[in-house]
């Protein structure tokens, strides 16, 4: 028997309404009861969370690992130390690698990947059209055999929307939630920073918050007919929060995720044609920062995520329209959140922070994960919510720097990532 | 005329926009203009100023024109000037603006004139290069030589800029000329009125503190400057208008048209000029078209700004 005791440390655990200072036990890599080790057989590890908080491993559900086929900027290993770091015990990855996830022998091959080289859990998702291409359906019921928790073929959008519906009643007859990446393409056109004031002063192509917001509208009439969930990945624009939010006011089976870079940045920081301001969805006005704010705070929006996109620094050394969209985000989501949703703007406490990682994605992907129950996985993230800390990317453990946040001064982060029972990661 | 030169040191080793300078810098460059101009007249039409210097015309997107006027006011500072165009330049086989860029740098290229498709790219070498950059046109962004040859002619012809009404009529949406002249402009004084169809003169550039109106009779009786831009239907802009017989009946400088301007109003284009289109035919050759002295004045503002840039820069 392997026996660990975590104590003095605040034990938030909001899949069991329980926040208090209280020791937890660890036994053989699972959550138990603290009579488990009254009297010990063998020694006892100890770990002091004084002034700490101890919750459930953070899931982050919207990360891209690279692997296989661009191991040039993240690969498995790299992206789950990435993970350890930022306080992640389970990540979700996207399927546009290449080959694409849209086989269950990719997915078998991620899977075998993960298992040998990646110090978190890391669970896939595959494409829902073959090859990303949005005409096809992937073979959805083999791929839920497989393993995957979603299907989803972020990056790109499902034009159609006869495809879409027939995708969303197909993911529901094999349980799996169905993911959106919402852009209409007709209306984006070539468009890559946000539709505004700053696009038209640097006469850069428009994205507008109504290509989101059609999709979104078209997720909820969709979600509502085949009476399944469709999630919304990265949502950007008050329009969209305004559409979910009415939605789910009706009882619709649709939800919101945010990033972090949309609530910490606007467009204005485009001006200088920084590369590593561009991302997909852009950043847009303070407007749109309010309104994603406004709906952390009142539920609208349920998950937080990183939209993890990697991509190496000669890749994104070239000219604004020319550049990936992305920025890497592991290692930065868990500070910023807790920076700007609990202590700048103070839309969230902690407690709705930690459900927000662990019960809502858990919740939605029906992952045993995101809990301190007694017999749960001993998946643990230990944070200070007071420590100040400088962001520096020549420390990232992830393989590429694509980050706007290097100097950043943040409060609050994880200090020690423990995977079933395992200390991972500690500061 | 008020042409007393200002008081000032000029800092900058590049030209990448209007918005980045002040009242005061703009109107250094055309004080220096002023002077180069005049060398245009001589018998011997040539200074020393950039003997030695080496000066690379890099244009990743087509132009004739600018490139030209660059390449004469190169020359006509002494410089030595080599083009690369982008279907000769390494651009084509999979190598980076950056890398290009440095390799031009590595032979002692000490001003790089750039045009580019790309918003932003001027910015990008301007800032990983020693060399000076002069941006020849960026995407949709910015195209400051041009406005400075437009304010430069506005200047001469009018004797000012402060006070007066300038419209600008076409696609303003893609364009750099309207966005450069739209900087200079209101940093020196003048009244700006962009006019165009709806889409592609969005409302939004009411913020960049101009008037915007899609009826230009309602306009051309209150102008003292009508810059007309090219309109190109052809590519990619079915969508914003009509065609282009519809975009004359509701935009087009006619004849009809012209005689409701101010008989001292200039008219000017940035070229080239598609005749019977933007503007009709005998008004562009008419009295008031200062259309050419514009390309003259460009030479005498490129050498402007290839002086004072070329004077900083340190490789």
């Amino acid at each position: 028997m392997s026996a660990t005791i975590m104590r003095n440390g605040r034990v938030i655990d909001p899949a069991n309404k329980r926040d208090e200072v209280i020791d937890l036990a660890i036994v053989d890599g699972r959550i138990a009861d603290l009579s488990a080790i009254r009297n010990p057989q063998s020694a006892i590890d100890e770990i002091d969370a004084s002034n700490l908080i101890v919750a459930p491993g953070l899931i982050d559900m919207h990360v891209h690992l690279r692997e296989p086929g661009f191991s040039h900027k993240e690969t498995i290993e790299s992206g789950a130390r990435a993970a350890a770091a930022g306080g992640f015990t389970t990540i979700v990855c996207m399927p546009n690698t290449s080959p694409v996830a849209d086989t269950p022998s990719t997915i078998a091959w991620i899977k075998d990947r993960a298992a040998k080289m990646a110090c978190v859990n890391v669970l896939p998702t595959s494409a829902i059209s073959k090859n990303l291409g949005g005409e096809e359906l992937a073979p959805v019921g083999s791929l839920a055999q497989a393993g995957v928790v979603a299907i989803t073929d972020d990056g790109h959008c499902i034009q159609n929307h006869e495809l879409m519906r027939r995708a969303i009643e197909y993911a529901r007859m094999v349980g799996l939630p169905v993911l959106d990446h919402c852009q209409d393409y007709s209306l984006v056109g070539n468009g890559i920073v946000h539709e505004g004031y700053w696009s038209t002063l640097l006469g850069l192509p428009g994205w507008p918050a109504a290509g989101e917001e059609a999709i979104v509208m078209r997720n909820i009439l969709l979600a509502e007919l085949c009476d399944h969930h469709v999630h919304c990945q990265h949502v950007s624009s008050a329009g969209s929060v305004r559409l979910i939010r009415e939605a789910r006011a009706r009882g619709i089976k649709i939800s919101g995720e945010v990033c972090p870079h949309h609530i910490a940045l606007t467009d204005e920081e485009i001006q200088n044609f920084d590369t590593n301001y561009k991302m997909n969805p852009p950043l847009r006005s303070q407007q749109d920062v309010d309104a994603l704010l406004d709906g952390i705070g009142d539920g609208t929006l349920s998950i937080l995520a990183s939209d993890h996109a990697p991509h190496a620094g000669f890749e994104k050394e070239v000219e604004f329209d020319a550049a990936p969209f992305g920025i890497v985000g592991l290692e930065t989501e868990l500070g910023l959140f807790l920076d700007l949703l609990v202590h700048k703007h103070r839309k969230i406490d902690i407690v709705r922070l930690i459900e927000m990682y662990t019960v809502e994605p858990a919740r939605l992907l029906k992952l045993g994960a995101g809990t301190l129950s007694i017999g749960a996985e001993a998946d643990i993230t230990l944070i200070d919510p007071e420590m100040q800390w400088t962001v520096d990317v020549a420390k990232f453990q992830s393989g590429s720097r694509n980050s706007p946040f290097d100097g950043w001064k943040l409060k609050g982060r994880a200090v020690r990532t423990i995977v079933g029972g395992k200390t991972v990661w500690k500061v | 005329m008020d042409r007393e030169m200002t008081n000032m040191r000029w800092t900058r080793k590049d030209l990448l926009g209007l918005r980045e300078l002040s009242a005061e810098e703009i109107n250094f460059i055309l004080e220096t203009a002023d002077a180069f101009k005049e060398v245009g007249t001589r018998e011997i039409k040539k200074v020393p100023a950039l003997r030695g210097k080496t000066l690379v015309n890099f244009f990743v997107e087509p132009s004739t024109r600018t490139r030209t006027s660059f390449e004469l006011a190169a020359l006509r500072l002494s410089a030595d000037v080599i083009n690369i165009s982008a279907t000769a330049s390494s651009l084509t086989k999979g190598e980076t603006l950056k890398d290009t860029a440095k390799n031009l740098e590595a032979l002692h290229a000490d001003i790089l004139v750039l045009r580019h498709s790309s918003a932003g790219a001027p910015q990008f070498l301007a800032s990983r290069l020693k060399s000076s950059v002069i941006n020849a046109g960026d995407g949709a962004h910015e195209h400051p030589t041009q406005a400075l040859l437009d304010l430069y002619t506005i200047r001469e012809k009018r004797g000012k800029i402060a006070g007066l009404h300038v419209v600008i009529v076409g696609d303003i949406l893609f364009s750099r000329v309207a966005r450069s002249n739209i900087f200079g402009l209101t940093k020196l004084g003048a009244r700006v009125t962009l006019v165009g169809p709806s889409t592609l003169v969005p409302r939004e550039f009411e913020k960049l503190g101009v008037t915007v109106s899609h009826k230009i009779d309602d306009v051309l009786p209150d102008a003292d400057v009508v810059n007309l831009l090219r309109i190109q239907h052809e590519r990619q802009r079915k969508e914003y208008f009509p065609g282009i017989d519809e975009y004359i009946r509701l935009f087009g400088l006619t004849k009809e048209r012209a005689k409701f301007l101010k008989p001292d109003c200039l008219i000017m284009h940035p070229g080239p000029i598609n005749r019977g289109v933007e503007i009709d035919s005998e008004i562009a050759d008419g009295a008031q078209s200062v259309i050419l002295d514009q390309v003259t004045n460009g030479l005498a503002v490129r050498m402007a700004v290839l002086y004072l840039c070329g004077g900083i820069a340190t490789t």
